[in-house]
């Protein structure tokens, strides 16, 4: 088991009184799963998603990462965590836009000291996998949608992670690009044993799931292996 | 990639901010620096022309007055000679010049003059008579005024060429006072006998409308010896460095002399006092408004800076960096805006102050490459200082709000 979270509970106060955006929310994730994450808007999806690697601190609850407790560990670890063993994939990309494609790609290379020489090696490595190895000198506002998304993508796994946390990663794409990006995350899945937890309103995306969680209200209602 | 390299491509990709931001800061510096190349220069030209006027501290006998010093009565108190090297072969520094002199009123006929003995080789001919009497030895060279060279460099030059010592004043030999002359009824080469020893006139001094009209110099040993006063003066006269006397000359003068009475021609002094403090309150006045706005305004324009890069340090934190990392990342920037705008601003305001220089304030203003390290650091100071608060703050944000933002 890789990932766990156990009566995970996210208050905020609002008005006067309190919103539970996760509810005692409880699930377990094995080595190599491709769980997907799905609920209407404000079923608190990205939130549990944001929540478990501590870039948003849980009201209550606890959350078991590769054997170790995580939940009540301090801001530096936590961000040590996120800098080696997981990578994130948000809907609107989340690209520096005065960086190159390769740059960008080697952000989390660079957080982790890793000599530039060999940073440029696994940066060109991961674009060539993901098929932008001819826009690596681009501008993100110069590449299309699908390849801004390849390159978060290339970024998420450059420092080979251990999980990889996915918010709606196909939310800004059409049809066709989204699929092609699922089947990219299934190969990634697949090839690499990189367990992806993603998040998404699409039903054909909540499909490539290997084990689905559907939220409502803060609760898991719903969990499928 | 680096975190540094980051920063750079930052920079660079937005260089209008970037001008922006070091407007400020290198306004300020170039202000400072160009009064700080004026004001120098102001200082060094004042300083010699105070320093022209001649000794300004007296090293007097305990218990002696001014007035002692001026009547020379017979009975008036002296200090031993090993005074001057005491003072030469201390570490104090800002002393130009020492002439010690041994004074006492004598009877020569049935007039009434005062016998002068001077070390010639140290007195210090502080008024235009010395240079009309045609004795003028090499110039002194002084701690704190700049040479005549110096001088020429500056446009200021040193036109009355006042600090002059007297090469030789032989033994029997001696100079005399205008207004002793005509009493005495004395012209070059004559005799004298002066407390039944025979000198031979030199030369007539020029009227000066000063006590020395009425006064003869001889060698100071010959009249420490005519006056049964071996090893003894009446005075030490000191030219200080002026700026030496307002930091504290006088001070180490009495602790090495402890009993004596060491004093100063207050008005020189206190201009040169005066007129540095007044220097030196308008640089740190500057200084001040400087720091302050230069500080604000690289404090905004990093604030700015982190207004526009929120979602920017949401990505960085959830890919894990630290918050140190985002610390490094804006203190770099603030480094490197501090040292733009301080090698900026010294160049600006040098530039201003070689080109107004003259213009302004009638003077000719050189670069003092020194204040360039000092503009760096001033600058580095007031950029990281501006940027604590932003940075801080930045490195606080809440990374999943700032994801959100777009």
């Amino acid at each position: 088991m890789i990932l766990q979270g156990d009566k995970i509970v996210k208050q905020y106060n609002h008005k006067g009184g309190r919103i539970n955006a996760l509810d005692h929310v409880s699930f377990s994730v094995n080595k190599g799963d491709f769980v997907t994450v799905t609920g209407p808007s404000g079923s608190g999806k990205s939130t549990l998603l944001l929540s478990l690697f501590g870039l948003i601190r849980l009201s209550s609850g606890t959350v078991m990462f590769d054997g170790k407790r995580i939940d009540n560990i301090t801001d530096r670890h936590l961000t040590d965590i996120r800098k080696k063993s997981v990578g994130y994939i948000l809907q609107s990309f989340a690209l520096i836009p005065y960086l190159t494609t390769i740059q960008n790609v080697m952000i989390p290379l660079a957080l982790e000291k890793i000599p530039v020489n060999e940073q440029v090696k696994r940066a060109t490595e991961i674009l060539d996998y993901v098929g932008l190895s001819d826009r690596k000198e681009h501008l993100p506002r110069e590449l299309s949608a699908g390849q801004q998304q390849r390159v978060a993508i290339a970024r998420s796994i450059v420092h080979h992670p251990q999980i990889i946390m996915a918010d709606e990663p196909t939310g800004n794409l059409d049809p066709t690009l989204s699929l092609e990006i699922l089947e990219f995350l299934k190969k990634i899945n697949l090839d690499n044993k990189i367990t992806i937890m993603m998040v998404t309103h699409s039903p054909i995306a909540a499909e490539y799931g290997t084990m689905k969680l559907h939220l409502n209200d803060g609760k898991i209602v719903n969990q499928k292996s | 990639m680096t975190i540094s390299k980051l920063v750079l491509i930052e920079l660079w990709k937005r260089k209008s901010q970037l001008i922006t931001g070091l407007l400020a800061i290198t306004l300020g510096i170039a202000v400072i620096v160009a009064i700080q190349s004026v004001s120098v220069v102001s200082e060094q030209n004042v300083a010699r022309n105070l320093d022209n006027l001649g000794a300004n501290i007296l090293v007097l006998p305990q218990g002696a007055s001014i007035d002692d010093y001026y009547t020379s009565d017979i009975d008036a108190p002296t200090l031993p000679m090993d005074y001057v090297e005491r003072i030469l072969t201390s570490t104090i520094a800002g002393v130009d010049n020492m002439s010690p002199k041994l004074t006492r009123r004598v009877k020569v006929g049935n007039q009434s003059v005062v016998l002068t003995g001077i070390l010639p080789k140290s007195e210090i001919a502080s008024k235009p008579l010395w240079q009309s009497s045609g004795l003028l030895g090499a110039q002194l060279k002084t701690a704190c005024a700049p040479s005549s060279s110096a001088n020429q460099s500056h446009g200021m030059e040193d036109t009355k060429l006042q600090r002059k010592a007297i090469d030789t004043l032989y033994s029997e030999d001696c100079l005399v006072g205008s207004q002793v002359a005509q009493r005495l009824k004395l012209s070059a080469n004559s005799k004298i006998n002066i407390v039944g020893k025979e000198f031979k006139v030199v030369k007539i001094l020029s009227e000066t409308g000063t006590v020395d009209d009425d006064r003869i110099f001889a060698n100071l040993k010959d009249v420490q010896t005519l006056l049964k006063l071996e090893n003894q003066v009446s005075a030490i006269e000191i030219m200080g460095c002026c700026n030496a006397i307002s930091e504290g000359l006088l001070g180490q003068l009495r602790n090495i002399l402890p009993d004596t009475r060491v004093t100063t021609i207050g008005q020189i002094v206190s201009t040169q006092i005066e007129t540095n403090q007044l220097m030196k309150k308008i640089t740190l006045v500057m200084l001040i408004i400087i720091f302050f706005v230069g500080g604000i305004s690289i404090g905004n324009y990093i604030w700015a800076n982190v207004n526009e890069r929120k979602r920017e340090i949401g990505i960085l934190r959830m890919m894990g960096a630290d918050r140190s990392t985002i610390y490094k990342m804006f203190l770099l920037k603030a480094l490197i805006l501090g040292i733009a705008g301080g090698i900026l601003g010294f160049l600006l305001g040098t530039i201003a102050g070689v080109v107004l220089g003259p213009y302004l304030a009638g003077i000719i203003v050189k670069p003092l490459y020194l204040y360039l390290l000092w503009s760096v650091l001033l600058s580095v100071a007031i950029s990281l200082a501006g940027s604590l608060i932003p940075t801080y703050l930045a490195a606080k944000f809440d990374p999943h709000n700032n994801l959100q933002e777009d």
